[in-house]
């Protein structure tokens, strides 16, 4: 924690910038993988039922869409984390 | 602190406000639902009611949020809560389609509708991720704004400006038409009315409070639509399973829909022809067993013929696969495979982010933490009606599978003869045909007769089509079988066409009817039926109230107050704005009164066109320094290109496609273009200035600095005009 006291405004900023970007992408691949992974095997998990819905099926209208909101919330969360660390915070807060 | 609790203060109140109007809404209805069974209240009286009340209260929400101040009126005085402001942004974009015809298209597809579900839902993450904290902490007024700031110059803002103008433009011409059809259907007054009326709605609203009276209207909007949604459906499912709460039960509708497909032979399995083995499985829940077919360009074309009294040659009718030709000669080894399926579902995700009339609702919100956080909630309200619209097609599938297939069309259940007599469904047995007017056949039977398919022989002269006692016989000519029952001749007479039974092949549903319906499947009042005219009518209203303040805003501020006169006073620039808003609102009412099938293609391909343009030029504006405004333009420019080439082709022809992508996912091929060309054109030309390569430094901190953001964004401007 010491070392981002000493940093210069620039350098907290390029620091912030880089785990911002490394949490994108982590991001980015949980939605990619429930977006475009199980559609590739759809037809194969379609003979797994649960509740009813046969699997394929599930994932494209259900389980995607409660990890989008949840990555986006996680998201907004994680960076008001890392706002306060990098002593970035927005003016009226 | 002080700034603190007033903040708390007014959210607290807005919250109580929009509290105190769900419920007035909910008791409203239930008096309206007591009025109508215990006293018989006429069913006109009730649509009126609910309408006018509705209308009235986008009204007074417009005429108390009155301003003269600029910032409200272009960006609602940016003050919006992260709440608040993502229940506009789902009324925003929730439109009269996802509203109306969504379910009924997941009721068409299967599961290869659920590319619309996943798109337009996962298109926010990557707002949330990638745009909306620096849109806001950029927090001038325009998308173009942000273009043409970042890229210098106002070539890249020209250009923004007019792909946001057509883009939403022809969006906003979608909604004026879905107005026109709720009033028509519901209420009995003439489309061209309807239209009117819808729009006079609109401009109330906008005209005099903009974007803050759009914002306010459109959480009341927000809250009449998903009510209206979620009510039919929980009793339909309360109806079909017992259980309340169709989102989870409607698995038990996915297995009977297999079953009774199976049952009645829909679901069928075909082998692939490229000799892989792969199997491709028709029926609701198998995958990708959607074929290519030009049938929309045909249809479009025809009717602007019809309508202007032109002649366009259409294409010749093509569809892929096609069963009346040899395997051999049929392209269709891409047939079961998911590329169609997945590069939709991308385009869709990624117009979502690059559409303005979303992107302009994070200037709103107060702080960047407030936009992060907005994009969330923005996605769970929109989330509860695309989580929804599957179990409205499940249960219209099973219901429809269960007691309308394979029955007597003369004991089909009420509610299909009475959308039958509205032609929203279409039942294709002949026998259907009796006692018509020869001169007067439904639209499905008329091309038959004109290519000689069906031939009426009139024997008795009355001018009307006689089957009474009719038996069907067939013979052979020229090697064809033909088919005469009654008056009635021809090869499409056969066996089964005339037997009175309703096949699932002579079934044609409207996809507007799935949503529609339902409170009659379910047997639930009228009043229910109003509830959803006033929701889809708030669909179509609050989406295009979005659309007209961008367009309004991309003339008045982006042309006028940006490229032509910097120095323009703010009663000049508001004046204009509204002036545009009234001109925007009346050329749209223009183009949706012929009710040209074309612009709603055109609404499905603006996700495409987004997707290669603003997108990539947007997201290496914030994620790399190096890019420059000549690097955009040529991307832009070339991404568009690729992505109208491909639309505009497998439109036309069907046989042009790779891996069997449709027009509608275009973009998959025009993005990857725009960015390569992006890249390419920026590495050959000069470094952005320093000025611009700090602006994206600031961009990328989020502690709010909206004056320095202005005088830079004036200040380059202000250079570029001499």
């Amino acid at each position: 924690m010491s070392d981002i006291a000493n940093m210069s405004r620039q350098e907290r900023i390029n620091a912030y910038w880089k785990e911002n970007n490394r949490l994108i992408a982590i991001l980015l691949t949980i939605w990619f993988s429930v977006a475009y992974i199980p559609p590739l095997f759809v037809n194969q998990l379609n003979q797994i039922t649960i509740a009813g819905f046969p699997l394929g099926y599930y994932f494209g209208s259900q389980i995607s869409l409660i990890v989008f909101v949840v990555l986006i919330f996680y998201y907004a969360y994680a960076m008001n984390k890392l706002d306060a660390k990098y002593h970035l915070k927005d003016r009226d807060k | 602190m002080a700034v603190n609790e007033a903040i708390k203060l007014r959210n607290n109140r807005l919250a109580q406000y929009y509290g105190m109007f769900t419920v007035g809404l909910i008791i409203f209805s239930l008096i309206m639902g007591a009025l109508e069974l215990g006293a018989g209240m006429p069913k006109a009286w009730i649509g009126w009611t609910f309408l006018m009340l509705t209308m009235g209260l986008y009204a007074f929400i417009g005429i108390m949020s009155r301003t003269k101040i600029l910032d409200e009126y272009y960006v609602a005085g940016r003050n919006v809560p992260a709440v608040f402001n993502g229940m506009a942004t789902g009324a925003d974009w929730m439109s009269a389609a996802s509203f109306i015809s969504m379910a009924g298209t997941l009721y068409a597809l299967g599961y290869d509708g659920l590319a619309y579900i996943m798109g337009w839902t996962g298109g926010y993450v990557l707002l949330a991720l990638l745009f909306a904290p620096y849109i806001r902490k950029f927090g001038q007024y325009t998308i173009p704004d942000f273009v043409g700031t970042r890229y210098g110059g106002r070539w890249p803002r020209l250009v923004a400006a007019i792909c946001a103008i057509i883009v939403s433009l022809t969006y906003v011409t979608a909604q004026v038409v879905g107005v026109g059809i709720i009033m028509s259907r519901f209420i009995g007054v003439p489309y061209e009315w309807g239209v009117v009326i819808g729009l006079s709605g609109v401009l109330v609203c906008s005209f005099l409070g903009g974007m803050k009276a759009v914002t306010w209207t459109q959480v009341a909007q927000y809250i009449i639509l998903i009510i209206a949604y979620m009510i039919p459906v929980t009793f339909l499912s309360l109806k079909l399973t017992g259980f309340p709460i169709p989102q989870l039960s409607y698995g038990q509708a996915l297995q009977n829909i297999t079953r009774l497909e199976t049952e009645l032979k829909i679901a069928t399995e075909s082998k692939a022809r490229d000799g892989s083995g792969r199997v491709i499985q028709g029926g609701y829940v198998p995958a990708y067993n959607e074929g290519l077919s030009n049938a929309a360009a045909v249809t479009a074309i025809n009717q602007i013929n019809t309508y202007f009294g032109v002649n366009i040659t259409p294409p010749k009718a093509q569809s892929i696969p096609d069963i009346s030709k040899p395997a051999e000669e049929i392209q269709t080894d891409w047939r079961g495979t998911p590329w169609n399926f997945l590069a939709l579902t991308f385009c869709l995700m990624v117009g979502t982010a690059g559409l303005p009339h979303i992107l302009i609702r994070f200037y709103t919100v107060p702080s960047v933490r407030e936009s992060r956080l907005s994009v969330g909630w923005a996605l769970f309200f929109i989330f509860l009606l695309y989580f929804t619209a599957p179990a409205y097609a499940a249960f219209a599938r099973w219901e429809i599978l269960q007691n309308v297939v394979g029955k007597e069309i003369s004991s089909l259940p009420e509610w299909t003869q009475n959308w039958s007599r509205l032609g929203l469904i279409t039942q294709r047995d002949y026998t259907t045909l009796d006692g018509r007017d020869i001169d007067k056949l439904p639209a499905w039977a008329a091309p038959q007769v004109k290519s000689g398919a069906l031939v009426i022989n009139d024997a008795n002269g009355n001018g009307k089509i006689d089957l009474a006692g009719a038996t069907f016989s067939e013979t052979e000519v020229d090697g064809k079988k033909v088919g005469t029952f009654g008056e009635l001749s021809g090869t499409v007479i056969t066996k089964t066409s005339v037997d009175g039974i309703l096949q699932f092949s002579e079934l044609n549903i409207d996809p507007d009817t799935i949503v529609l319906a339902t409170p009659e499947i379910a047997g639930l009042p009228y009043t229910v039926a109003a509830l959803i005219a006033a929701g889809g009518m708030a669909a179509a209203l609050s989406t295009a109230d979005g659309l007209l303040v961008v367009i309004s805003s991309a003339i008045a501020h982006d042309f006028y107050y940006r490229i032509i006169n910097p120095k323009a006073s703010m009663n000049t620039r508001i004046w204009l704005g509204k002036t545009m808003l009234v001109v925007a609102a009346v050329i749209a009412a223009l183009l949706a009164l012929p009710r040209l099938a074309l612009i709603a293609q055109m609404v499905a391909w603006a996700f495409s066109m987004a997707a290669s343009s603003f997108f990539p030029v947007i997201l290496l504006g914030i994620f790399w320094k190096r890019c420059n405004g000549p690097g955009a333009i040529a991307g832009m420019i070339g991404g568009l290109s690729v992505t109208l080439f491909y639309m505009y082709s497998n439109y036309v022809d069907p046989s042009f496609n790779v891996l069997g992508i449709t027009h509608l996912a275009a973009g998959i091929f025009g993005m990857p273009v725009n960015f390569l060309l992006c890249y390419i054109v920026s590495k050959l030309t000069a470094a952005p200035s320093q000025e611009i390569q700090d602006l994206v430094d600031h961009l990328r901190s989020p502690e709010l600095d909206d004056e320095l953001m202005t005088s830079i964004a004036g200040g380059k401007q202000a250079a570029g005009a001499h």
